[in-house]
């Protein structure tokens, strides 16, 4: 069988930053794999292994400057990307759920895998919706927060995990093809190995624009206006100690004592 | 076109916070655009959850009697059928995992657009105008957007209503298409028992990300032994196996209540503030002086916590 997984670059925030109009100035931002995709690549590479998967694509929305982040995808061992990117993205400060919808969906129509595998969420705009969303477009069977997944796929089943609040798991089979959005935990992501990282370099990736995926300009523009972002006022009242470490382990300490909680 | 349709969250049998909380949140809404709320209730024992549902600003509770659980193809359809019905300018649901996993869901059938985790709305007539977080929780953001939505609402950003309402309620004959059920739940197991019961001690030493390596663990192992306390951490901990998941404090792990709690390491992300933010005194030991923690704690210190926490050892050895 055939397994797409969905991945995206992700921007991480310094410490300290500043924040221009609507966004992070650049140079508070880095960039990175999201960690939940990277539960999802770790997922489908096991199935490739386990000899349940034969091809494992993965998928990115994203300019040219986030190679480096989906060649992560195919060092940890997806045979090949596909890249959407086109003009009429460069501008957009927020795609919203619908316009990833399009995308994706379109690349996932042409590819037709059996099993699709997303993050929960990503790290930077944590919609936490763009897998269901894809799954009800295409026709899909889905689960969502999903934290494990049985390889066998007997008679094209998924039984998986849901986790869902205060320790409880779900227990639910999903018929395939199916999305299922990954939750961190559900394996160890491995580190991509330099042989990966070197093989990854000749490992095929095919750059597409809306136009050659057949999704018109129109149908993804974004109904979200992000119109202001701002440091959350900071609602703290705490004390803060002052000193070196030896000082505010000292305070630390007292505390404890005062309270009865430590001798 | 000025109504709002809230959909209530149920587990096993009880209705959970977040369905009362909808309520406040759908009311201020509907009282923005000038319509009246809506509530949908869906499988399980609905008579008996609209009763209790039935609280102050409700203006009419749907109830959907179809199976017993959340299956999140009932759920879509049932809602998507009440949004024809109704016409409402919004549906309003929980950020909850069942939320997750059928909203956006809802959203796509119905073309809207949808907005998740939001901590605050707003309505001035077609528009919407939405506040969360992006980046961890580094910054809030205010998100516009026209005509009809789906939007998620995070737990806890809202009172729960209370009182009792005059809601009329109505069953609503939804009709369910069983071919298009395409997952069966199977069972619930909880997860997390184990030696040690986190949520039973009063001094927690809870350890973050922060820590960066599994070697370091032994450090905060020192820690909790020198001060009698019980180790527990974030999420990062348990997903690398570092800690077991009954260690696990958070949303998806235990809410623990002791006198003291010491987060270590730990940003304060809002799945984790869930299990701890009802500890008697928080404190935090961070190098960002902004961690989202910073809120929450009663006491802080902003340093490296590989220099605090031998100086604390030190001092309790
Ligand atoms: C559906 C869902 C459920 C979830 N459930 C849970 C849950 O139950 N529990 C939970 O915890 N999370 C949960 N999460 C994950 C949550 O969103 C966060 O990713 C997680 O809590 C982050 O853990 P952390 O604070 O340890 O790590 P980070 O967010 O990476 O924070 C590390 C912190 O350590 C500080 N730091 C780094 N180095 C040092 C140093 N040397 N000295 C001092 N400070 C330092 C940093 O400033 C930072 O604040 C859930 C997420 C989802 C989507």
């Amino acid at each position: 069988m055939k397994i797409l997984v969905t991945v995206k670059e992700v921007a991480t925030v310094e410490d300290e930053f500043e924040i221009e109009g609507t966004e992070i100035a650049g140079q508070y931002l880095g960039a990175d794999l999201n960690e939940w995709d990277d539960y999802a690549i770790e997922e489908a590479v096991q199935l490739q292994e386990d000899g349940i998967a034969d091809e494992v694509v993965a998928v990115t929305i994203g300019p040219e400057d986030c190679e480096q982040t989906i060649r992560q995808a195919l060092a940890k061992g997806a045979d090949r990307a596909v890249r959407v990117w086109d003009d009429a993205l460069e501008d957009v400060d927020l795609l919203d759920v619908n316009a990833k919808t399009e995308i994706l969906s379109a690349v996932i129509e042409a590819e037709e895998p059996d099993l699709v595998l997303s993050g929960v969420q990503a790290g930077d705009d944590s919609f936490g919706a763009t897998g269901v969303s894809v799954a009800e477009e295409i026709g899909f069977q889905w689960g969502a927060v999903v934290n494990h997944l049985e390889h066998d796929l007997e008679d094209g089943v998924a039984s998986v995990r849901r986790e869902l609040e205060g320790g409880v798991e779900e227990l639910t089979d999903i018929e395939l093809p199916a999305v299922l959005t990954i939750q961190t935990g559900i394996n160890e992501p491995r580190y991509a190995s330099l042989r990966g990282i070197r093989q990854a370099q000749r490992k095929e990736l095919n750059v597409q624009t809306l136009d050659d995926i057949g999704v018109d300009e129109s149908t993804i523009e974004t109904e979200l206006e992000l119109t202001e972002m701002y440091e959350p006022e900071s609602e703290s009242d705490a004390t803060v100690w002052e000193g070196s470490a030896d000082e505010t382990a000292g305070e630390l300490g007292e505390l404890l004592r005062d309270k009865g909680v430590a001798q | 076109m000025t109504d709002v349709l809230a959909v209530a969250d149920h587990r096993r049998g009880d209705l959970r916070d977040v369905s009362y909380e909808i309520i406040t949140a759908g009311r201020e809404l509907a009282d923005e655009t000038g319509g009246d709320l809506h509530l949908a209730v869906i499988s399980g024992t609905v008579d008996d959850f609209a009763d209790k549902l039935n609280r102050e600003g409700v203006d009419a509770i749907h109830t959907v009697d179809h199976g017993e659980e959340f299956n999140h193809d009932v759920y879509a359809q049932a809602v998507t059928q009440l949004y024809d019905e109704l016409a409402p300018q919004f549906i309003v649901t929980p950020n909850s995992v069942n939320g997750l996993d059928y909203a956006p869901a809802v959203a796509n059938e119905l073309d809207l657009p949808i907005v998740t985790d939001t901590v605050d709305l707003e309505a001035d007539g077609e528009t919407l105008i939405a506040t969360r977080e992006m980046y961890g929780g580094k910054v809030e953001t205010t998100t516009q957007l026209e005509g009809d939505a789906v939007v998620t609402i995070r737990g806890a950003e809202w009172p729960a209503a209370e009182g009792t309402g005059d809601a009329a309620i109505e069953a609503f004959d939804a009709d369910i298409d069983e071919d298009a059920i395409g997952s069966t739940v199977t069972g619930f197991e909880e997860v997390g028992g184990g030696d040690v019961d986190i949520s039973e001690a009063e001094l927690l030493v809870s350890v973050g990300r922060g820590i960066e390596e599994e070697e370091n663990l032994e450090m905060i192992r020192d820690l909790a032994d020198a001060l009698d306390a019980t180790l527990s951490s974030s999420r990062p901990i348990v997903d690398n196996g570092w800690l077991p998941k009954n260690r696990q404090v958070g949303q998806s792990g235990k809410v623990v209540t002791p006198d003291v709690y010491i987060a270590i390491g730990i940003s304060g992300a809002v799945q984790h503030v869930a299990g701890m933010k009802g500890s008697d005194t928080i404190v935090a030991i961070n190098t960002d002086p902004n961690a989202p923690i910073m809120d929450i704690a009663d006491y802080a210190i902003v340093d490296d916590l590989f220099d605090v926490v031998p100086e604390l050892i030190d001092e309790f050895q």
